[in-house]
């Protein structure tokens, strides 16, 4: 057992874990349609790689990016593509974006599997599999994982750690995930190890989920191959996050503008290993997920394991419905951390670990109005960052972004401890990403202006360029031709002025004319 | 006293020296101010300031000729940042030379009415049209920085300027609403 540390900060939250473990696991049943976004991790747009009328199956690769086809997605079932149009997604912008729509047939006839042999394979195989499969961070950052495990193993991991930490209140589809699944997530973790090779390996599992730790507890035991320790660590908020869950297990902090794997750690989800195991084992690509339904307005608050694509309103019927149908509010993710969504036919998709179904506006950051900060530093003691909430809320504010960033806005997890704990309820998270987008949109705009200034400097210098060629072909074509004449001239017996020689013959004609007349 | 004197000449010969050379070796090209001033700018090069593009303006600034407020596709964003470098008051955008769009525009060939004649590909000044005589030309969009002067030499009038597409990655987070931003940084 490592010694454990401490991050800075943090907050002890109610759970509110029980109400959806009454149940087990759940499979959830096809909706007859599914909506899959184009785009479902972060990085650059996918293509459409089927066309309307199309018959799928399950498995087949529907949309991808040629340049980064590991964040690719897959039809999560058999069935005849509807239509690629614009539907609402799972966006704080409410706004709709591009999806493909199968039409589900019912059969979930799946593509025939081509099985690797396992054994066989190097680790740069491994992640070939693993980026076929489209698999994403499936904890909710959503990075591709293939381009992740090619980065750390160049740079190379001494520590390998599983998150198992699900610290955000009602969410329990980790937990759950490992109850049922602790063989492929140790299976998942085995693979991992093979492509990175790390000296040590921990997986983190808070406290509070006892059976969780006892399920992967009893399935390390039985299986010799995985050198793996499982580690409890204390329940406190937001120990689930990459870098302070990588401050409680090994006591280092992730330097500004690094990442983890800069100094030699691998973070991975549970539920990525999991899809990491079906992957390599079944030719499985990730098309599901374990999907948390809870809050105080869901009839029966539970677990399923649910397609991608899968509209909400068929897992909020699952759970029984709404209790109060007319004041349901709907957020995607956890009260901390999650956003607010613009209505209940938003597909599941791969970073939708949770659907918190409330009866009021929970959260923090829809209020309007908020009362002045008075300075009481509430906020700098809870930030797990260690950073200035304060100071970055009167920056944001001021919209003084070079400030923010000097006071390191970026390292900001938006995390929601500040907002939460602040006695006039400011909404300081919303401050930071208003701010964090302000920012990104202009660092773009600086790029294309770069690019604009560039093009018009070329431009500029070709005129030029143009120009003097042009002068000095005229130069070339006038001294030719002054050549020419000097030439012609030369071929004739020399005369000096012919002018002036046929005025001296008249003058002399004339003259001779006059003595004659003499 | 003598010594004092020879000192002081001495000293002043001395740093003379050194003051001299670093003249001539670290001798800066340019107007370093114009740079920073270039750096602001959209790089529209849309010319509605009356410059003939971005760095002419940033030109006339540093020299005093023109105020920070002519250049509508920068907006009150880049006066802000002008203002803030050169240390002077912000001004409001002067409306006489257009007014600030939030989403930009990008040029559009209607490519069934283009005859050809290439001269819009000679007004653009990012070299972001493509095409050749009696050809059909069209906008490298990326490119486009919407600054509409292939408009005017067009003898068919097809081109067009539309707001570029706005996906949801440009979406931005409001900052929460009904409160005015504080006026002091």
């Amino acid at each position: 057992m490592p010694k454990l540390h401490k991050f800075h900060g943090g907050m002890h939250l109610q759970g509110h874990k029980s109400e959806s473990l009454q149940h087990d696991l759940q499979q959830a049943s096809l909706p007859p349609r599914l909506v899959l976004p184009l785009k479902q991790h972060i990085g650059e747009y996918n293509k459409p790689l089927v066309d309307v009328g199309d018959r799928v199956l399950k498995g087949h690769m529907i949309a991808a990016n040629s340049s980064l086809i590991c964040a690719a997605v897959h039809a999560p079932t058999s069935g005849r593509i509807a239509e690629i149009a614009s539907y609402p997604v799972a966006h704080p912008s409410g706004q709709a974006d591009t999806c493909i729509v199968i039409d589900v047939d019912g059969d979930d006839k799946a593509a025939e599997p081509r099985l690797p042999d396992l054994q066989q394979l190097d680790a740069q195989q491994m992640i070939e599999l693993i980026c076929r499969a489209g698999i994403v961070g499936l904890g909710g950052a959503v990075f591709p994982t293939a381009p992740k495990l090619s980065r750390g193993k160049t740079q190379g991991i001494d520590t390998l750690i599983i998150n198992g930490v699900e610290c955000e209140p009602y969410i329990t589809c980790d937990d759950i995930l490992m109850r049922h699944y602790a063989d492929e997530v140790l299976r998942g973790t085995g693979y991992l190890q093979r492509i990175l090779q790390p000296q040590t390996t921990l997986i983190g599992i808070e406290d509070d989920k006892p059976e969780a730790i006892t399920a992967m507890t009893a399935v390390l035991a039985q299986d010799d191959s995985i050198n793996a320790e499982i580690v409890p660590i204390p329940t406190i908020y937001p120990s689930g996050g990459e870098k302070q869950l990588i401050q409680i297990l090994t006591g280092r902090e992730v330097p500004h503008g690094q990442l983890a794997f800069d100094i030699g750690l691998f973070c991975q989800n549970v539920g990525t290993c999991v899809a990491i195991a079906r992957a390599l084992e079944q030719d499985q690509p990730l098309i599901s997920r374990v999907v948390t339904v809870s809050g105080d307005n869901i009839a029966q608050p539970g677990n399923w394991e649910v397609r991608l694509g899968t509209p909400i309103n068929h897992l909020v019927d699952l759970a029984g419905g709404y209790l109060d149908a007319d004041n349901a509010h709907l957020v995607m993710g956890g009260p901390m951390m999650g956003f607010s969504l613009s209505g209940d036919q938003v597909p599941i998709v791969k970073a939708s670990n949770n659907i918190l179904v409330t009866r009021e506006q929970t959260i923090a950051h829809s209020i309007g109005y908020h009362d002045e900060c008075i300075r009481c530093s509430k906020c700098t003691e809870v930030c797990p960052a260690s950073l200035l909430p304060q100071q970055l809320y009167w920056h944001a504010r001021a919209r003084a972004w070079e400030r923010t960033q000097e006071f390191h806005l970026f390292d900001c997890i938006e995390c929601g401890c500040c907002s939460a704990v602040c006695p006039s309820n400011i909404p300081l998270v919303q401050y930071y990403r208003s701010a964090k987008s302000e920012i990104r949109a202009a660092q773009k705009a600086l790029v294309k202006s770069d690019r604009a200034r560039l093009r018009f400097e070329f431009r500029e210098r070709r005129l030029q360029l143009k120009k003097q060629q042009d002068e000095e072909r005229r130069r070339l074509k006038r001294e030719a031709l002054q050549n020419k004449k000097a030439q012609a001239a030369g071929d004739k017996p020399a005369v000096a002025d012919p002018v002036q020689a046929a005025l001296e013959r008249v003058k002399a004609r004339k003259q001779a004319m006059q003595e004659d007349s003499q | 006293m003598i010594l004092a004197i020879v000192t002081i000449s001495l000293m002043a010969g001395l740093f003379g020296l050194v003051l001299g050379y670093a003249a001539i070796r670290f001798k800066v090209e340019g107007n370093p101010i114009v740079d920073q001033i270039d750096a602001m700018l959209p790089q529209t090069q849309c010319g509605q300031c009356t410059f003939p593009g971005c760095r002419p303006y940033a030109e006339a600034i540093a020299n005093g000729e023109a105020p920070i407020n002519q250049c509508p596709p920068g907006g009150q964003a880049t006066i802000v940042a002008l203002a803030d470098l050169l240390d002077t008051e912000v001004l409001e955008l002067n409306a006489e030379h257009g007014e600030h769009l939030d989403i930009p525009l990008v040029a559009l060939i209607d490519e069934q009415v283009c005859i050809g004649c290439t001269l819009c590909i000679q007004a653009c000044p990012v070299d972001a049209i493509l095409g050749s005589a009696k050809h059909m030309h069209t906008v490298i969009a990326d490119e486009c920085t919407g600054c509409k002067l292939c408009l005017p030499p067009c003898p068919v009038d097809c081109i067009y300027m539309v707001p570029t597409e706005q996906t949801i990655d440009d979406w931005k987070w409001s900052p929460p609403r009904s409160l005015e931003p504080l006026s002091n940084a």
